[in-house]
């Protein structure tokens, strides 16, 4: 095994382009615990702690580009009014130890289906930035996500940063899970309003081979809350409305049985974490917009 | 390999270092500092905690060249290291996981060294207040999860020093005690922040 150390991003690139199968290593808390186990014996690690441009981030006008390595406390201490979804997603990931360590990028890397920051980039709206020699191309996080455990990255490229849309309204981040530390997700559900364009999006995690959206929930439940003038009017949304999209969140799973839970369980679970996250999500809007219109 | 590295305060040089290896095993059959303990190596039990550059890590999940040119302080350390912090008033290293936000200046904290007694194993000398209060609380049982425990709880005391129930639950919530003696954990971290509020 050779250890490779870039010591700026341009030297990563470099190094990816020669040796393609070389294992990039960030906070290492998913590369390690395979090395540790013998699951994995890389034939050059690439280590990204000496990159320090990986763990910044810019809060821009529309979206912040958070690099690959920023580690989760600093999304929880820092983010939180921009990225409430994905500042919630970090607080549940693992223990202080993991989340001083491991980042978005990592999860991005490993891509697997119970990742936290997946929903939540999901709902929140996101591209991932690659880069290789070749140059650099944005993803669209949509695509990111291929199959069980495997991304749209090509082997000579590396995750530079995610540009993720700066909330324009309430998000939330529900996960379910033996104990509220160290645990991967038994299935979890973001969600985000965007009051600005006035749709939905969700992000479900652990309950299909990849992340995926409930596209069909999202379009029914856009299409209700303009249909009854909700933004508008700040209603109370009618329990047969969160229902029908509880059901639909279901519907978009696409499960298996496992140890942590069986298939049926999740799909369950998911309709009732939609139905709570559009709760509490729309009574925070409801909150926000009776309090606008007191003040005008 | 060659990885050089800072560990409690001295410049430490270990040799023919496996790439796949972690800083845990370095520390631990390298450098013969044993106080990290090696229980899973998966990151789930917090044993091998130690602080790298001021931040609680599993060390067993950090690679050995992950660490060249890099501070961290082991159990064995934390005794001077809290006593440098109290001393200074602030923390003993200058990277305390907040960027510039403390009283210790680079050079200040590159003078910092783990000494007087056997600085390998920390035994013979003066406890920080954290073990001492882990001794007088009866939190230690078999021993495996203390030295994570106190390096976390440490750091947590530091950051916060009058903690809720709930600030110590979440700083530790990293850490697995087999013996499952969490009250008395509990009460340990709380004895501890009380003196040290008592002190100032
Ligand atoms: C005890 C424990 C508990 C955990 N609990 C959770 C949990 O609750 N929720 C959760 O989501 N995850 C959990 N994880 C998994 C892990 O912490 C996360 O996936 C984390 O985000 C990984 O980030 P990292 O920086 O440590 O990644 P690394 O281990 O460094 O890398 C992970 C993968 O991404 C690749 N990679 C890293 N950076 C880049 C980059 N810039 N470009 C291209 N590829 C890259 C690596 O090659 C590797 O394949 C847990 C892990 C442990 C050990
Ligand atoms: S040995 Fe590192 S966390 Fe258990
Ligand atoms: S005292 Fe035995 S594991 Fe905690």
């Amino acid at each position: 095994m050779d250890f490779l150390r870039p010591a700026s991003w341009e030297e990563a690139l470099a190094a990816k382009a020669e040796h393609p199968t070389a294992v990039p290593i960030a906070g290492g808390t998913d590369v390690m615990v395979e090395i540790n186990f013998d699951h994995r014996r890389p034939e050059y690690l690439l280590d990204l702690n000496r990159i320090g441009e990986l763990s910044e981030w810019e809060v821009g006008e529309e979206s912040v580009r958070l690099g690959a390595s920023v580690p989760y406390t600093r999304i929880m201490e820092n983010l939180r009014g921009e990225l409430p979804g994905l500042a919630l997603a970090s607080h549940t990931v693992a223990s202080p130890q993991i989340r001083n360590r491991g980042g978005v990028g990592g999860n991005l890397g490993t891509a697997s289906p119970a990742g936290d920051a997946h929903p939540a980039l999901l709902a929140a709206g996101a591209e991932v930035e690659v880069e290789s020699v070749r140059g650099s191309r944005l993803i669209p996080i949509d695509e990111f996500y291929t199959g069980v455990k495997r991304n749209a990255l090509a082997a000579d490229e590396l995750i530079r940063a995610v540009h993720i849309k700066k909330a324009d309204g309430p998000q939330q981040y529900s996960k379910v899970g033996t104990r509220n530390a160290m645990v991967i997700a038994v299935c979890a559900f973001g969600l985000a309003l965007h009051p600005e364009t006035r749709t939905v999006r969700t992000g479900i995690g652990s309950a299909a081979p990849t992340p995926v959206r409930a596209k069909a929930a999202e379009e029914f439940l856009s299409a209700a809350l303009e249909e009854g003038g909700f933004w508008d009017n700040g209603k109370i949304i009618t329990p047969s409305v969160a229902k029908q999209f509880a059901d639909l969140c279901s519907a978009a799973c696409n499960p298996i049985d496992d140890v942590r839970g069986t298939a049926s369980y999740r799909r369950h679970a998911v309709g009732i974490m939609a139905r709570r996250t559009l709760t509490w999500t729309w009574e925070s809007y409801r909150g926000t917009a009776a309090s606008t219109e007191g003040v005008a | 390999m060659r990885v050089n590295f800072t560990v409690n305060g001295r410049q430490q040089e270990a040799d023919d270092v496996w790439e796949g290896e972690s800083l845990l095993y370095v520390l631990r059959e390298r450098l013969g500092l044993p106080g990290s303990k090696n229980a899973c190596e998966q990151g789930e039990c917090g044993s091998c905690t130690v602080r790298l550059d001021g931040v609680p890590v599993c060390s067993c999940l950090v690679a050995a060249g992950q660490v060249e040119g890099r501070e961290v302080v082991t159990v064995e350390g934390l005794a001077d290291f809290a006593k440098q912090r109290a001393e200074h008033g602030g923390c003993a290293t200058g990277a305390c996981g907040t960027p510039g936000g403390s009283g210790t200046s680079l050079d200040e904290a590159k003078q910092w060294a783990a000494k007087g007694h056997d600085s390998q194993t920390g035994e013979g000398g003066e406890l920080s207040s954290i073990q001492q209060a882990f001794i007088d609380a009866g939190a230690v049982q078999c021993g495996f999860c203390t030295p994570g425990l106190l390096v976390a709880a440490d750091e947590m005391l530091e950051r916060t020093p009058n903690p809720t129930d709930a600030d110590i639950r979440e700083a530790l919530s990293g850490n697995l005690c087999r013996c499952t003696g969490y009250e008395k954990i509990m009460d340990a971290v709380r004895l501890a922040a009380a003196r040290q509020s008592e002190a100032v």
